[in-house]
């Protein structure tokens, strides 16, 4: 069955100049394998086609059962520059957590 | 030398400049605690600095410190509190000479020793070191800071701790710095009162951790956390985060007893996250912490313990943090209600861009975003949605440009909007949006040999 990431994971981001970062954390360590297996850099990017313009990539902390994602250009600039209303990359943490994954039932 | 203390209490004051009032206070009287440190300089905070700086030579610093400190002086000569803090900015001496004025106005006259660490403003250097060589290349783009030198406003180097416990050891009770990392403001204070050596590549990378975890406030005690967020208690009395560390490098995350919030680890795992690159290399000028080596356990109701951390030796480059004027722009806003209020907000953007067509204005950006529907999440919000049965929406335009006219142009064609648009639309009490100048973000890295930091001792 598929479950929304919300309901197993939480997440916080923030931003290095036009990139954005979200570390995905899974909230019991049980789900952190799956989370590596399904959460790729290549479905985060699908994920946010559009929202970004450059690569992502992902580093797995499995120490924390976290997954950290950076989103290059995802920020119109990032900073100062960028004209978004979410200038600093603050809730695509929760854009990532909409993302639907396959769960064994 | 006095003997080394099992354990060395730092507190987190302010998060950014403009954090909450009550923090500091709350953290030198809420309980005891041997260090606060205060972070208040972002990245752009620098180029407003020296801005006010050029215009009038006694500022350049964050005042909002000199006010906090006449609050707490009193409370931290008595207990002997320690104090870091980077609200030097783009000038510690003069906001070191205003906090000294301010001891001296409480009545404690020959009380108080500040230390003042300078050396990481590079703006005068900066032809001398173009022409030695140093291009300063844009990390992001590669380009040479040549590129744009005559529209620099600011240039500092990120200092590590090495010069806020060289201030300690020389007996300064508040340390003032200009910009001096994040990370150095508590992990300069663990150096000093355990002694750890520079090359204590793990404990240096402790500290570094330690940090960053209370480098943003109550951002690690439960502020802006998603892990069980209404579950956390009394937010309104949140209590900024406290580390605790041990010589060895351990530490555990508190706060004082009593106060809102909540420390646990899931908590400290996402503030671990925030901002965080390539977890195995997280770099400063004090060395090189792996965050992939960190291990937490909840040891204690709102106690977490942090351990295990593994650490790399400095690299020979410093962070430059370099301001430059980019141009202009401005934000328009209007709000529309139901019904269709999406459709409405999409209407008057699609008129509004024909009409800045229609004059000929060219812009480098223009955004259009419905707060409301989609500003947060983009195209991924309105998957679930039956956007017609949105109840309002806020259309909010922005622009950028080179060009200051066509930034103004586009600033009055906001509000005829109002009566020559699509109805339902109000919102526009604020008036016309005002053009704003863009200072923009240069990263760089630099030789550490070039930049020199210096250490300086003020008496109250």
């Amino acid at each position: 069955m598929k479950r929304k990431l919300v309901e197993l994971a939480h997440a916080r981001s923030g931003d290095k100049g036009d990139t954005a970062n979200v570390g995905l954390i899974a909230k019991q360590a049980k789900d952190y394998p799956l989370l590596v297996k399904q959460v790729t850099a290549a479905r985060v990017a699908r994920h946010f086609k559009g929202m970004i313009t450059g690569p992502v990539e992902r580093f797995e902390l499995p120490n924390l059962h976290a997954l950290n994602f950076l989103l290059h250009g995802a920020l119109d600039g990032g900073g100062t520059i960028s004209l978004k209303t979410d200038a600093q990359g603050k809730v695509f943490s929760t854009a990532l957590l909409r993302m639907e994954i396959e769960v064994k039932r | 030398m006095s003997a080394r203390p099992a354990t060395v209490r730092v507190a987190g004051g302010q998060g950014f400049w403009g954090d909450w009032l009550e923090a500091p206070y709350r953290q030198v009287t809420g309980g005891p605690v041997d260090y606060l440190m205060m972070d208040y300089l972002a990245e752009v905070t620098m180029s407003i600095l020296q801005k006010q700086k050029s215009r009038d030579a006694t500022r350049g610093y964050a005042t909002d410190f000199v006010d906090q400190m006449e609050r707490i002086l009193p409370t931290v000569v008595e207990r002997g509190i320690k104090v870091t803090a980077n609200a030097g900015g783009v000038n510690p001496r003069a906001c070191a000479m205003a906090v000294a004025d301010v001891a001296r106005r409480l009545g404690l006259t020959g009380k108080l020793t500040i230390g003042v660490v300078s050396g990481d403003d590079l703006l005068a250097r900066l032809d001398g070191l173009i022409a030695r060589g140093h291009d300063l290349q844009n990390l992001d783009t590669g380009r040479p800071l040549h590129d744009v030198r005559d529209r620099v406003l600011s240039a500092n180097a990120y200092l590590g701790a090495a010069p806020v416990v060289a201030a300690l050891q020389r007996g300064a009770q508040v340390v003032i710095t200009g910009r001096v990392t994040d990370t150095g403001l508590t992990l300069g204070p663990l150096m000093h009162a355990f002694g750890w050596p520079r090359d204590a590549w793990d404990r240096i990378a402790a500290g570094t951790v330690a940090g960053h975890i209370i480098e943003c406030g109550a951002q690690a005690s439960g502020g802006n956390c998603l892990s069980d967020w209404k579950t956390i208690p009394n937010l309104a009395a949140v209590g900024y985060p406290i580390v605790e560390a041990r010589g060895d490098g351990t530490f555990d995350l508190i706060k004082h007893p009593g106060t809102g919030g909540r420390i646990d680890v899931a908590g400290v795992t996402e503030q671990l996250v925030y901002e965080m690159g390539d977890p195995r290399g997280y770099i400063t000028p004090d060395g090189v912490a792996d965050f992939t080596t960190i291990q937490l356990s909840q040891v204690g109701k709102d106690r977490v313990r942090v351990s295990g951390v593994r650490g790399k030796p400095a690299t020979d480059k410093l962070k430059v943090s370099i301001a430059y004027f980019y141009g202009y722009k401005a934000i328009g806003t209007l709000v529309y209600a139901w019904p269709d209020a999406l459709e409405k907000a999409k209407a008057a953007d699609r008129i509004l861009r024909q009409r800045l067509d229609a004059l000929g204005l060219k812009f480098e950006a223009i955004l259009s975003e419905f707060v409301g529907a989609n500003a947060t999440h983009g195209p991924l919000a309105l998957q679930d949605v039956d956007a017609a049965a949105i109840p309002e929406v806020q259309l909010r335009v922005g622009v950028r440009s080179p060009d200051k006219a066509a930034v103004d142009r586009f600033t009055r064609e906001i509000a005829p909007l109002i009566l020559n648009g699509p109805p339902s639309v109000t919102g526009f009490a604020g008036g016309r949006p005002k053009p704003e100048e863009v200072v923009a973000y240069w990263p760089a890295l630099i030789d550490k040999k070039t930049v020199e930091p210096a250490v300086e001792l003020i008496e109250a």
